[in-house]
């Protein structure tokens, strides 16, 4: 675990498939204020490159990080704008 | 040679810095150039990100996309239109998109040769194996992907014709879905957007 940010809220998304981590990441960043990181847990493997094509894609966010644990892929999100 | 000769040209020419009696003053040139700069920045705005799609299948697979497409679209800021007419308009009746089915009848990736998918009941049969598997995989539901679509502002819009042609009602679709548009509608949202697609 990285400790160059610190985590706002985490979001879990364990189980859910495609389109569902990227739609809901999205739902959860908006709750949040500039400068939140989001963490996104995920089951999903594509996940790891759907929400980086999604955070790429998309103003006012940054992907900070991706991990991949035992079985769970974690995401880092940080709301820019 | 005359004196005279180094003078007259001079008489004609005009001064350096006076402009012709047809070139723009300098205000009007700044006012030209806000009005550019201000017609680039909404030409390049990241916000007016659209994607239109018609939705023309009404299968449980060919349900799939266009909703996964609209809502994955809503996430990355697009403006999102999905225009449902014929089969398609199945998806968005409350009723019936709990209810569709899968055909395999004509497909060659189904494990049944068509002689006998072609039986009675056979489609009930393959669409109960697809429900399971989009249950067991925590697939989301049609209903899911309407009501999360809906929520991040994707329109659904039902095709008037159609609505007509299969005698629907306003009310048989969910809530927040558009009637009364039609084709140009369609084209209008075609024209204005930055992806389009037929499914």
């Amino acid at each position: 675990m990285s400790a160059e940010f610190d985590i706002t809220e985490t979001l879990d998304v364990k189980g859910a498939s495609c389109p569902m981590p990227v739609v809901k990441t999205k739902t959860a960043i908006d709750d949040l204020a500039e400068g939140d990181v989001l963490e996104v847990l995920a089951t999903d493997p594509g996940s790891m490159s759907d929400i980086d094509g999604w955070a790429a894609g998309t103003e006012g966010v940054e992907l900070v990080d991706q991990e991949e644990g035992d079985d769970v892929y974690r995401h880092y999100v940080r709301k820019t704008a | 040679m005359s004196t005279d000769t180094s003078d007259a040209p001079a008489d004609d020419a005009p001064a350096d810095d006076a402009p012709a009696d047809d070139a723009p003053s300098r205000a009007e040139l700044a006012a030209r150039v806000d009005e550019l700069e201000d017609a680039l920045a909404e030409a390049e705005g990241e916000d007016g990100k659209k994607m239109s799609i018609i939705a023309t299948k009404g299968t449980l697979d060919m349900a799939y996309p266009p909703l996964i497409l609209a809502s994955t679209a809503a996430a990355f800021g697009y403006e999102v239109t999905v225009f449902h007419t014929f089969w398609g308009l199945e998806i968005l009746h409350e009723e019936r998109s709990k209810n569709l089915k899968l055909s395999s009848v004509g497909n060659p990736n189904m494990p049944v040769p068509n002689a006998v998918a072609a039986l009675p009941g056979m489609d009930r049969v393959t669409t109960k194996m697809m429900e399971k598997k989009i249950a067991d995989n925590d697939t989301a539901t049609i209903e899911e992907l309407i009501e999360t679509s809906l929520e991040m502002g994707v329109e659904f819009q039902a095709c008037q014709m159609t609505i007509d042609l299969m005698d629907y009602d306003e009310d048989d679709f969910y809530d927040g879905v558009t009637t009364g548009v039609g084709a140009a509608t369609a084209l209008q949202d075609m024209a204005d957007a930055d992806i389009q697609l037929l499914v």
